[in-house]
């Protein structure tokens, strides 16, 4: 089925087998393999993007039925030159380890401070990124970066 | 996943027309898709619900509050209807799953699905809910059957929830801590001519606890433990442990009730 998204901001027409996830179709057609494939199960977040502004986990979603959909993928957050401001708070936090995690850490963290502003808790961080999983180290770094990262932002 | 078709409807008429042959709605696609990424289901028909308006639409009627069946976990959980009418519902929204899921997961699919261990199905039965159908309504005592069971028919589709407004209730739920879904929840709701509560989790299908009604309308001592011949056991918690659980998540909502 085809179905017209736009990614990042540019507009996409795909023309896909039904059962195609948006992950696959992210990754493997349009090479942004910033948004990664971790639990597969909808379990871990590490496949987080953002659908009209709300964070998903694109891992369980098929592109079939996002006609018509916005979608922001950690690419279309900053550049290496012109880090979004979670993602350098996330540098200034030392809010990761291996990596693998952190796009879809960053993606929820975006949609925590779009959904809460800029002084939200940090009970509310922790109960936001249930959805996330970190197997490095634990939590504590990030939260503090989200909640820095939500502040910079409002700026 | 195994190849399907999909359908994308955009009323509802064209929907239940679509859905021919080896088929299934599509909702939220929380439970369906995972189920069928494992090969646990393969359809050759998917129809999806989301493009149909008007399905996921809250609003209150009378002494009733009514959910659209693709009502979002997340909707529901923000809802400032919902949150006036009916607070335990919202803050039970709020619990299910994560952020992510319950901006994806619907009401009509969980309860469409009817997991064990799901928290709506509570919340329908402690709440007198009636569910409205493409074929009709159903009373939520009748439309639960058992594990993954429903009254719904082939092709029947949900289409809202209609909640009767308690005086006051409450949900109260230990989450397994990966999964989040309950090990042992419990919703209690005191209306006008008495007390409702169901048990989620801790059996091997939603049910009513009538020793628990019973003493909290009685004011007498509520039970220590769920007694019941059909405990859930497995490896995240004994029968044991759930009926302890289904006892401590009874006096917690009761004493939520204020």
């Amino acid at each position: 089925m085809a179905a017209n998204l736009t990614i990042n901001g540019t507009p996409h027409a795909a023309d896909v087998p039904d059962e195609t996830l948006l992950v696959d179709w992210l990754r493997d057609d349009l090479g942004l393999t910033g948004t990664h494939i971790g639990c597969d199960t909808s379990q871990c977040g590490a496949c987080n993007v953002l659908v009209d502004g709300t964070a998903v986990k694109a891992c369980t979603l098929l592109v079939a039925t996002l006609d018509g959909a916005a979608i922001t993928t950690i690419e279309g957050l900053g550049t290496a030159d012109a880090l979004h401001p979670m993602q350098r708070a996330f540098r200034t936090h030392h809010a990761l380890q291996c990596g693998f995690c952190t796009p879809g850490m960053v993606i929820a963290g975006v949609a925590i401070a779009n959904t809460h502003g800029a002084d939200v808790t940090v009970d509310t961080i922790r109960h936001e990124l249930e959805g996330n999983l970190c197997r490095c180290t634990g939590y504590q770094n990030i939260v503090t970066a989200i909640a820095a990262g939500a502040q910079e932002m409002a700026k | 996943m195994t190849p399907f078709s999909l359908q994308r409807p955009t009323s509802i008429a064209a929907a239940t027309a679509a859905f021919t042959g080896d088929a299934a709605w599509l909702a939220g696609g929380h439970t369906l898709i995972p189920a069928m990424k494992s090969r646990l289901r393969s359809v050759e028909t998917l129809v999806d619900l989301s493009a149909i308006p008007g399905l996921d639409t809250i609003h209150r009627d009378g002494d009733r509050l009514v959910i659209g069946a693709m009502a979002t976990h997340a909707a529901v959980a923000a809802s400032p209807v919902v949150q006036a009418a009916i607070p335990g519902l919202a803050a039970l929204a709020a619990l299910i799953g994560d952020p992510q899921v319950r901006n994806r997961g619907t009401i009509g699919g969980s309860i469409a699905n009817n997991d064990p261990a799901a928290d709506y199905p509570a919340a329908l039965l402690a709440l007198d809910a009636i569910v409205e159908t493409t074929h009709g309504t159903h009373a939520a005592d009748a439309f639960f059957q058992g594990m993954f069971t429903t009254a719904l028919d082939e092709g029947e589709l949900v289409t809202s929830v209609s909640f009767r407004v308690p005086g006051v209730s409450s949900y109260a739920k230990h989450r397994h801590p990966a999964s989040r879904y309950a090990l042992a929840g419990v919703y209690v709701a005191r209306f006008d001519d008495g007390v409702r509560v169901a048990v989620t989790g801790a059996t091997t299908a939603v049910t009513r606890w009538p020793a628990a009604q019973a003493a909290i309308t009685a004011g007498s001592t509520l039970p220590a433990t769920l007694d019941s011949d059909d405990l859930a056991t497995d490896i995240h918690a004994s029968a044991e442990f759930r009926a302890h659980l289904a006892g401590v998540m009874l006096r917690q909502a009761v004493a939520a009730l204020g």
